[in-house]
């Protein structure tokens, strides 16, 4: 299947040293042929679409990353209410006055009603939070789902049964319920009901809300790869080297599993993505003032009988950029595995 | 298959038990007093001394869980009053029986639910089985790109949307509301509409990709060939014997999605305002009604694993090597 990181495998556990250089170097191989991670990326390039809907979600990334440098550039900020610093941008109902949402060359995107906020701001970071904090759970989930999966398949027996159970278990969980239910419990652990909670500790309480429920997934996949990985000569022939069961892991199963973590990782931010947007628009996520993706569709919910405008940047960049990363996990799926085929 | 389903059931109750034991501790078992937590800003210390009494605060956390689970099944005595059989306490924020809230708001998020779930199985398997039929061709492109576009939009994205063209600018469809079913069946159907349609889209779209795509494998095996050339009608070779193969599958995921289906019906719920389960978990989340909550959250477990055992006695039915492992 993956010969040539087999090879690399077998070649570092024959001749053991702990020291060696940095792992990853894969043109040092055999010339003539070239490693998975090149026919990924040559099958990858090929597919349009593939190509397409990176671009769209590398783009949606920059513009999470770059959020400051645009505010600087556009000379608005998501947190001035400018709608009641100078009267002309809402009417007497609050409500924008220009046409489609006050949408005008000071403010790209109209102005929020009620408040007044620039839309075009409270969208680019609303983005950044809500990409911010579903990177962090994606990563923390795939950490916990791999070392989970890997211990289970690798060492198996007992420590895999109740590996196995808590998953089981885990995955009979109503998770949705439980992220809201569990969100307040897990703020007030921290903060007194009477003190204002800060914005990182929200986040860090959402990436732990939502990845404690989140890594089963990749963990069964793991599990089930390493059970098969386990038996393969290169493993035997590196414990057989005297390889620690450390050294097995990371340099000849590690290597192997790459593929599949990337997969489910892809397939895993969008919708990591849309539960932090679930948990603000249900309001249990980011509150006030803190510019949130999810929390723009609550407000927009509210007004859309008078301002049915504001919703439609947060709404179709939302569709857009779950589009394109579907698509994108499609293809990232198909090149690493041309079998699986659509 | 009979044995099959005792030991499923078997361990339903088990994860029930799990569940409810979890969210207990969780909540009754922080750092925090979670009466302070249900006291809120202005909270003086008599009111704090009242939800104390009421939860019986000053027990250890196991005797709580263990009264608790007593009280669901015998009833209990509050200082507010008798708490008769199935108690789940009584509501922090307006000393209502946690139980007869639920009972009072679970028939709508039941007809969303299953209103929901009728829909995208009628939609989106019909969808799937037109375009694996018409595989190739105009239709099957274009289902397939519509499901796509339809898998990414959101309910609370969607639902304005609709509302906005369907109700507001023209008058079509009904505003959504809640008529319960025993006093008008039509009040019933057209308050539900656009919910369900809403609700069942982002549903929809998995299901007609995924029995497309069983579908066209199924139609390839050798049984269905065989099926054929012995002459037997076309129609019955796709229904009888592609599509039952095709379902295997499909129930595996629908099982997996029943949670979701529920997440569905809150988000619903939320974005059309409508008084269902989903609603009361949120608002009781946000009032930090710690009994409602949880007893939102075992009624819902519960539900969902219930219809989890449907759906594995379902799958025991089409596929009979599943009673055997």
């Amino acid at each position: 299947m993956t010969s040539p990181v087999q090879t690399e495998g077998d070649r570092t556990s024959a001749v053991p040293d702990a020291a060696g250089p940095k792992d990853g170097s894969q043109e040092a191989k055999t010339p003539a042929g070239l490693s998975p991670g090149q026919l990924m990326w040559r099958r990858f390039r090929r597919d349009r679409t593939g190509v397409v809907s990176a671009f769209v979600v590398l783009f949606f990334f920059l513009v999470a990353l770059a959020a400051p440098l645009i505010k600087m550039v556009y000379g608005k900020d998501p947190y001035t209410l400018y709608g009641q610093d100078s009267l002309d941008l809402l009417d007497e109902f609050n409500m924008p006055t220009g046409t489609f949402g006050g949408m005008s060359p000071d403010h790209w995107f109209g102005i929020e009603p009620n408040l007044g906020r620039d839309v075009f701001m409270q969208l680019v970071y609303g983005m950044r939070t809500s990409i911010y904090t579903a990177l962090a759970a994606t990563v923390l989930m795939v950490l916990v789902g791999v070392v989970i999966g890997l211990v289970g398949g690798y060492y198996g027996g007992k420590v895999d049964y109740w590996l196995g159970r808590l998953t089981d278990f885990l995955l009979g969980f109503p998770s949705q319920l439980f992220f809201i239910a569990s969100m307040p419990v897990v703020v007030a652990a921290f903060v007194r009901p009477d003190e204002e909670t800060p914005t990182a500790l929200r986040a860090a309480a959402i990436i732990v809300v939502l990845s404690t429920l989140g890594w089963m997934g990749l963990s069964r996949l793991i599990r089930a790869a390493t059970l098969s990985l386990r038996e393969r000569e290169f493993v035997e022939a590196a414990k057989i080297a005297g390889a620690s069961p450390w050294r097995i892991i990371r340099k000849e199963l590690l290597p192997n599993l790459v593929t599949p973590i990337l997969v489910q990782a892809t397939l895993l931010l969008p919708s990591t993505i849309l539960s932090v947007a679930f948990l603000s628009f249900v309001g249990v996520g980011f509150v006030e003032p803190t510019p949130d993706w999810g929390r723009m569709f609550a407000t927009g919910a509210s007004i859309y009988e008078q301002d049915p405008a504001y919703m439609v940047f947060p709404g179709v960049a939302m569709v857009i950029f779950v589009v394109a990363f579907n698509l994108l996990g499609d293809s990232v799926r198909d090149a690493f595995d041309p079998k699986s085929g659509r | 298959m009979l044995q099959f389903l005792i030991r499923r059931t078997f361990g339903a109750i088990l994860t029930l038990f799990l569940i409810s034991a979890v969210t207990f501790f969780m909540f009754f078992a922080i750092p925090q007093d979670p009466a302070l937590l249900a006291c809120g800003k202005n909270c003086t210390p008599d009111a704090l001394a009242v939800i104390h009494q009421n939860l019986g605060l000053d027990k250890p956390v196991p005797v709580q869980f263990w009264n608790f689970l007593v009280g669901i099944f015998a009833g209990r005595d509050f200082a507010v009053g008798h708490c008769s059989a199935p108690c789940f306490g009584v509501s922090f924020s307006n000393q209502q029986n946690v139980w007869d809230t639920i009972v009072d708001r679970f028939p709508l998020t039941l007809s969303l639910s299953v209103g929901g779930l009728i829909v995208f199985l009628i939609v989106g398997l019909g969808a799937g089985l037109i375009a694996a039929k018409n595989k190739g061709t105009a239709i099957d492109k274009v289902f397939s790109s519509a499901s796509l576009v339809l898998t990414s939009m959101q309910i609370y994205f969607l639902g304005p949307v609709v509302l906005g063209l369907f109700v507001y600018s023209t008058g079509w469809l009904d505003k959504p509301s809640w008529v319960p079913i025993g006093e008008s069946v039509s009040g019933w159907f057209m308050g539900l509409l656009i919910p369900w349609l809403v609700m069942s889209v982002i549903f929809t779209a998995n299901y007609t990709r995924m029995s497309r795509s069983t579908m066209i494998e199924q139609l390839q095996e050798e049984h269905v060939r065989a099926a054929r050339a012995k002459g037997m009608s076309s129609r019955y070779v796709f229904f009888r014997y592609a599509w039952r193969g095709s379902l295997i599958p499909i129930v595996t995921i629908l099982g997996m999605d029943l949670g979701a289906l529920f997440g569905g019906a809150m988000v619903t719920e939320i974005t059309f305002g409508l008084p269902g389960i989903g609603r009361l978990a949120r608002d009781s989340v946000i009032d930090k009604d710690l009994p409602l909550t949880m007893g939102v959250m075992i009624v819902s477990a519960a539900f969902i694993l219930l219809f989890n055992l449907i759906v594995d006695a379902m799958y025991a039915v089409i596929d009979p090597r599943v009673r055997l492992s």
